[in-house]
């Protein structure tokens, strides 16, 4: 509570509606107490007295009434039945969004078809129908707007319910023998209650605004009680001689709802989770890049390298005032014709080090802080976004892990391939859509005309990382950066998209960069391996021997704890502890506090890759299996 | 999709049904003498038992309902006793002429909404995103009604650039030009709210789709953001937006109420506001009954464009 | 041999079908078809199979959150729906259920305490001190520390999770657990911890699994016994062991050959068409035929019934050319 005060008052628009909103609700409470006229005494002599003139500060209207008496009164009356109007409709729509919602099925459909006769009727067409059959009075117009707004409340906290109502713990909890009440009341009420408020708090001015609009038209309050909405409507009559007395009630009820809006923005902004954590900014076309001064050595043995070399790569995510290194100094490099993987838990950093490189992390809260990227002589992240966009899928592509959630749902495979040719190679239409329909071919995808016309989500899980293949095929790149591409997958479609990767690559002499979790899928398809751990890379080298011989502590450990099949007795150990936050990185090695082996120096400072073998590095000060190189070795 | 339109236009039947039932209760419900409420206060008691015997009220309800059904399905919705003319007539000239506003203000608030609401996505807290939220922010909290009047006063009394009331002017008008003259200051703030509603949801859902992964792959293609905005992101938000567009259109038509009455716009707004003051029932029947019918069939037209526009909704 | 403590009998799910206002009949799609089970008291049994062959709805049925279109599942000789008739909470008291995703099984806005509560004082009837008693117990059971009762769900990691839904599952002392691939979400170091504490705990209280899981591997290291499922059936059924020396189905073959094992011989892909059959419109025989190398005519004609072999014992397979004799990982075919 006391937090979601906090961000409501770090949110300066919302505060400042807030106070203004207090003040109204406080000046409309001592109302009857202040030292004001009588609103409804009437003084002909006196009419239509402009503001500030004696005894009348914001003058008199047609009957002679004191305008500010009245308009104190009268938003006393506005928000009385606004609110109550609001809570009305709250309630009543909730609680049918809710049931609806919960129990689905034939309660569903006829509470929902209700409500839907009740959408059928333009807004507010429907709550004159009412007043006509109720008569003209305020506290009908009250009833007519609650029950026109039932529908949106019904139909939002529905859509809400039915989202919860399928979640797990919903299940869990009518296994703990918990019945419907009980679950409608502690599990569901709980979780909707949010989205009430937020809908409550956003629907409140309009509310006010629309029982105003019936008083307007004159078939809310009627004389001599009076709402903003009735003075104005009476001020409407003088509008040309006597402005103010439309004026000033009018702007009474724009101020009072723009301070419940203002409000109301704040409550459903402070109760949004995705406000907080970022999730819902724009990401911008291309990562952050906000490099310090350049390192040291500009990096050019990168080059030598082979294809593609990354230097001391730092990506991090600032989420309010945490930074989080999610990438902390990793290279590596990739030569022609060769697979990489990248392998790591969840959180290793692995994933974002592969977008980091076309820039493609989220921004915000993704930054690059620092590093460089070569390619083909040229540091990536020094050109200019122009530059990046036309390396991306003409010289490295990329294969993302859901196919069904990274291809455009709306848009024919077809064309997306199409587009991806056309952006980088000057073909006509036709020649592009031939062209696409031979990449759906050279994955074997079967039938690849009638299929090129399709949509996504007719095609299966396999079908659809084939086609994100082809995608990443179509201007024929030299790099292809794979990420977790089968983890969606079952193992047998799994087999197949491998044996895909793998042919494609003899074929085209395609590089690889592979992330996955998964030892065995690197054992298959990789040339070399990099293990990752809180966003570095602990061990690299080839595949084989890391398999056979890990250097590093962690990749002993975390092969161990895969199970092997074929080896039921061989009982995988676990790794105790949990890898460190990557807000709060340890100084010295990461996996240290989770290490068998660890003792005092390995906290101390920062632990290098040191060469152990010919082609291998390990980020570690007593490597396995190497008993005292380590300490002389390479340490600078 | 032609099975699914005819199946969606089937679907409409009840719907209309169900409209119906209601609209009849309104008059049912009325206290006291429905044939009495229908003739006004001065009817002779011989055309008031003629009137009984014609709207079968000796009759229980559900017949009473289906007599009424029968006229009305017969293009029969009575005769309004303060205008002395059928409200078949009535109605239908005054729907033309409200039309006539709401179409202009939706078109009007769909394109500046949709516009606004990109801008605002895509310049996420940049100045003019900034800018657009506190207009939108007026937009739905200033009532129409004031809003119209304050229009009046600025440029129709003060700078006289617009007719401050009516359709057309009353001597020589009814061009289109002139009713297009008459049209500019209504229209703009009949579409104020709606705008604004649009604007915003336009940006809520331009970013959330964003978001989304197919837009990175869409990057990652190396497609210019101006194509992965407006082709790519602004294709799903707009399948998003239309049942949204059907909800506005019922605000837009349900405000013509207020802008009606503030511009003496002749159109079933203001006819409907009259005959509730004058309990002249069949009248807002008749009014009732028509406008909810066309906005049915409205929003039947967005179902079919955004079942037409995303391939995923099953037919 | 002691009688089976699950017996299940041409158990079907019939998802769908029926009509709508204005639309033609639509085909239901069979989820699970006619399965023939039993689970032994005391045993591990593993049920392994890929996405859409129905193992999680089986589980559903099971622990009662879903009810048969067809089929009878005893318990104990007594009928799983008679059980629930009788008693509604009857059946959550016998088996229980462990989710997949650790955290949305988890109500975010309840404490740990009122999640591992609800079992224990709706199905246990437990109030007052014996209940914080309990309490204690079941962390300490799953190697949590005492002070974690009074946090909420987002506040532990992965495995944690798991170990609070697995607490949650042994607060109603149950004698069956349904663990519906409880380790497929965690990352594998992790997932080794859960399995070494699924181990102890079946010791401890003498409980019986049903493992669910598409990862081959780590059905292997947990189960006595193995069904695979294939489209809604069982098509082959051993112990463990027997299972995966010698496979009969063509099927579990082609599974096995698939899984990637770590440093270990290249895996075989299938060269034509890896999917299942449409849902709406299976195929009359034998639902892997379309894939199967070895199908022939009589395969398409009428689904396989699943027979003991002969000479092997508890060795039951669907298939009418079962392959015989041991297997081995293959060499790739050269491309």
């Amino acid at each position: 509570m006391m937090a979601f005060l906090r961000l409501l008052a770090r949110n300066r628009l919302a505060a400042f509606g807030g106070i203004v909103l207090l003040l109204l609700l406080l000046l409309a409470l001592i109302t009857p107490w202040l030292p004001l006229l009588d609103p409804d005494v009437t003084d002909p002599a006196n009419r239509l007295q402009t503001p500030f003139s004696a005894g009348h500060p914001l003058g008199t209207d047609a009957l002679g009434r004191d305008i500010l008496s009245r308009l104190l009164w009268g938003t006393r009356v506005s928000l009385a039945v606004g609110i109550a109007a609001s809570l009305v409709a709250a309630l009543v729509g909730s609680l049918i969004g809710i049931v609806a919602g919960y129990f689905g099925g034939r309660t569903d459909n006829l509470l929902m078809r209700g409500i839907d006769m009740l959408m059928a009727f333009p807004y507010i067409l429907l709550a004159l129908a009412i007043v006509a059959v109720l008569g003209p009075g305020l506290m009908n117009a009250l009833y007519a707007i609650a029950i026109v707004n039932i529908p949106f409340f019904a139909r939002n906290i529905r859509g809400v319910t039915v989202g919860i109502a399928h979640r797990e713990f919903i299940d869990a909890a009518r296994l703990s023998g918990k019945g419907n009440l009980r679950i409608l009341s502690s599990e569901i009420l709980p979780n909707v209650l949010p989205i009430i408020v937020v809908t409550l708090s956003t629907t409140v001015g309009w509310m006010i605004l629309e029982t105003a609009g019936l008083s307007f038209l004159g078939l809310g309050a009627q004389p001599p009680q009076a709402d903003l909405g009735s003075m104005l409507g009476e001020g409407r009559r003088m509008m040309i001689n006597a402005p103010h007395v439309a004026m000033l009630p009018g702007l009474a009820i724009f101020i009072l709802v723009m301070s419940i809006n203002l409000l109301g923005d704040g409550v459903r902004d402070a109760l949004d989770p995705r406000l907080k954590s970022g999730a819902l900014s724009r990401p911008a076309p291309i990562t952050r890049i906000r490099r310090g001064a350049a390192p040291p050595g500009d990096g050019r043995q990168g080059r030598a390298d082979g294809l593609l070399a990354v230097d001391d790569l730092r990506t991090d995510f600032e989420v309010g005032r945490t930074t989080y290194h999610a990438v902390n100094g990793v290279s590596f490099a990739i030569g022609a014709n060769e697979c990489l993987g990248l392998v790591g838990e969840s959180g290793s950093g692995k994933s974002v080090t592969a977008l980091s490189l076309m820039g493609l992390v989220a921004s915000p809260p993704g930054v690059i802080t620092g590093g460089r990227v070569w390619l083909g002589g040229r540091d990536l992240l020094a050109l200019p976004p122009r530059g990046i966009r036309r390396l991306r899928g003409r010289e490295v592509a990329y294969v993302f892990q859901d196919p069904l959630s990274t291809l455009h749902p709306l848009i024919r495979v077809g064309d997306q391939l199409v587009e991806a040719i056309r952006q980088h190679q000057p073909l006509s239409r036709p020649a592009a859509r031939e062209l696409a329909v031979s990449l759906l071919d050279r994955v074997r995808i079967p039938n690849a005309q009638r299929r090129a016309d399709q949509y996504p989500h007719e095609l299966s899980g396999g079908m659809r990382q084939r086609v994100g293949i082809a995608m990443a095929l179509a201007n024929d790149p030299e790099l292809i950066i794979a990420d977790e591409p089968t983890t969606a997958l079952d193992v047998t479609v799994q087999a197949q998209i491998l044996a895909l990767i793998q042919r494609l690559r003899t074929e085209k002499g395609t590089s690889v960069l592979f992330i996955t979790h998964d030892f065995g899928v690197v054992s298959q398809i990789c040339d070399r391996v990099a293990v990752m751990y809180a966003g570095r890379i602990v061990e690299i080298g080839p595949t084989a021997e890391i398999l056979e011989t890990p250097r590093h502590p962690y990749t002993r450990r975390l092969i161990d704890c895969v199970p092997r099949l074929g080896e039921p007795d061989n009982e995988p150990e676990a790794i105790p502890g949990l890898p460190p936050a990557a807000d709060a990185l340890p100084r010295g090695c990461a996996f240290a506090d989770r290490c068998d082996l660890v003792e005092p120096a390995c906290r101390q400072g920062e632990i290098e890759l040191i060469a152990t073998d010919a082609e291998r590095r390990v980020r570690c000060i007593k490597p396995l299996g190497i008993p005292t190189a380590a300490s002389q070795g390479e340490s600078r | 999709m032609t099975r699914y339109a005819l199946r969606r236009l089937l679907m409409t039947i009840p719907v209309l049904l169900g409209l119906s039932v209601i609209v009849f209760l309104i008059m049912s419900l009325i206290p006291g003498d429905p044939a009495q409420a229908i003739l006004g206060s001065y009817a002779t008691p011989e055309n008031l038992e003629r009137l009984r015997a014609d709207l079968g009220l000796d009759l229980p309800l559900p017949q009473q309902y289906l007599v009424w059904l029968g006229n009305i399905l017969q293009g029969d919705l009575g005769r309004s006793f303060t205008l002395n003319r059928p409200v078949l007539d009535e109605v239908l000239e005054r729907f033309g002429a409200t039309l006539i506003l709401a179409g202009t203000s939706l078109v009007l608030c769909v394109l500046v909404g949709v516009a606004a609401g990109i801008v605002s996505a895509v310049r996420q807290y940049g100045w003019s995103d900034r800018l657009i939220t506190l207009l939108v922010l007026i937009g739905i909290s200033v009532p129409a009604f004031w809003l119209g009047m304050l229009m009046i006063m600025t440029f129709a009394v003060g700078l006289r650039w617009f007719p401050a009331s009516g359709m057309t002017a009353a001597y020589g008008g009814g061009g289109w030009l002139d009713i297009l003259h008459h049209l500019v200051l209504p229209a703009i703030a009949l579409a104020v709210v709606a705008a604004g509603v649009i604007a915003r949801l336009t940006r809520s859902n331009m970013l959330e789709v964003l978001r989304q992964d197919y837009i990175r792959t869409a990057r990652a293609k190396g497609l210019d953001e101006g194509r992965v905005v407006l082709r790519h992101a602004f294709k799903v938000a707009l399948v998003n937006l239309i049942p949204v567009i059907g909800v506005q259109a019922g605000f837009v038509i349900g405000g013509a109420v207020y802008i009606e009455t503030v511009f003496q716009w002749p159109g079933i707004g203001r006819m409907l506001v009259n005959a509730i003051s004058t309990r002249d029932i069949l009248l807002v029947q008749g009014g009732v009954l028509v406008v909810a019918a066309s906005y049915v069939f409205f929003n039947l037209c967005a179902d079919l464009l955004q079942h037409w526009l995303d391939p995923r909704i099953k037919a | 041999m002691t009688a089976p403590l699950l017996e299940i009998r041409g158990l079907t799910r019939t998802f769908g079908g029926g009509r709508r206002w204005f639309g033609p009949q639509r085909p239901g799609v069979q989820a699970v078809q006619g399965i023939d089970l039993d689970v032994l008291r005391g045993e591990t049994l593993g049920i392994v199979g890929e996405s859409g062959c129905g193992k999680s709805t089986l589980a559903r049925l099971l622990v009662g959150l879903d009810a048969p279109t067809a089929g009878s599942i005893r318990y104990a000789g007594e009928d799983l729906q008679a059980l629930r008739r009788r008693d509604r909470h009857a059946l959550s008291r016998r088996i229980q259920y462990v989710f997949q995703d650790p955290l949305s099984s988890l109500n975010p806005r309840r404490r740990i305490r009122d999640i591992l509560a609800a079992p224990l004082r709706h199905l246990r009837g437990m109030r007052g001190q014996g209940l914080e008693r309990r309490l204690g117990e079941l962390l300490e059971v799953v190697n949590l520390r005492p002070e974690f009762i009074d946090r909420y769900p987002h506040e532990f990691s992965g495995g944690q999770a798991q170990r609070i839904g697995i607490a949650r599952a042994l607060a109603a002392e149950p004698e069956l657990l349904v663990l519906d691939e409880p380790v497929s979400a965690l990352d594998v170091s992790v997932q080794a911890q859960v399995l070494k504490l699924l181990r102890r705990l079946k010791a401890e209280f003498d409980l019986t699994y049903l493992f669910i899981s598409h990862d081959l591997s780590v059905v292997e290291t947990i189960s006595d016994r193995i069904a695979v499922m294939y489209f809604g059936r069982v098509i082959e059924q051993a112990p463990a062991r027997a299972l995966f020396r010698t496979p009969a189905h063509p099927y579990t073959r082609l599974l096995l050959g698939s899984a990637p094992v770590p440093g270990g011989p290249a895996i075989q892909a299938e060269s034509g068409d890896a999917e299942l059959p449409d849902p709406l419109a299976p195929p009359p025989g034998c639902a892997f035929a379309p894939r199967c190398p070895r199908a022939r005519a009589h395969c398409r004609g009428a689904p396989p019934p699943l027979d003991p072999l002969s000479g092997r014992e508890r060795h039951a397979a669907a298939c009418y050319y079962p392959v015989e004799g041991a297997w081995q990982r293959q060499a790739p075919p050269p491309p």
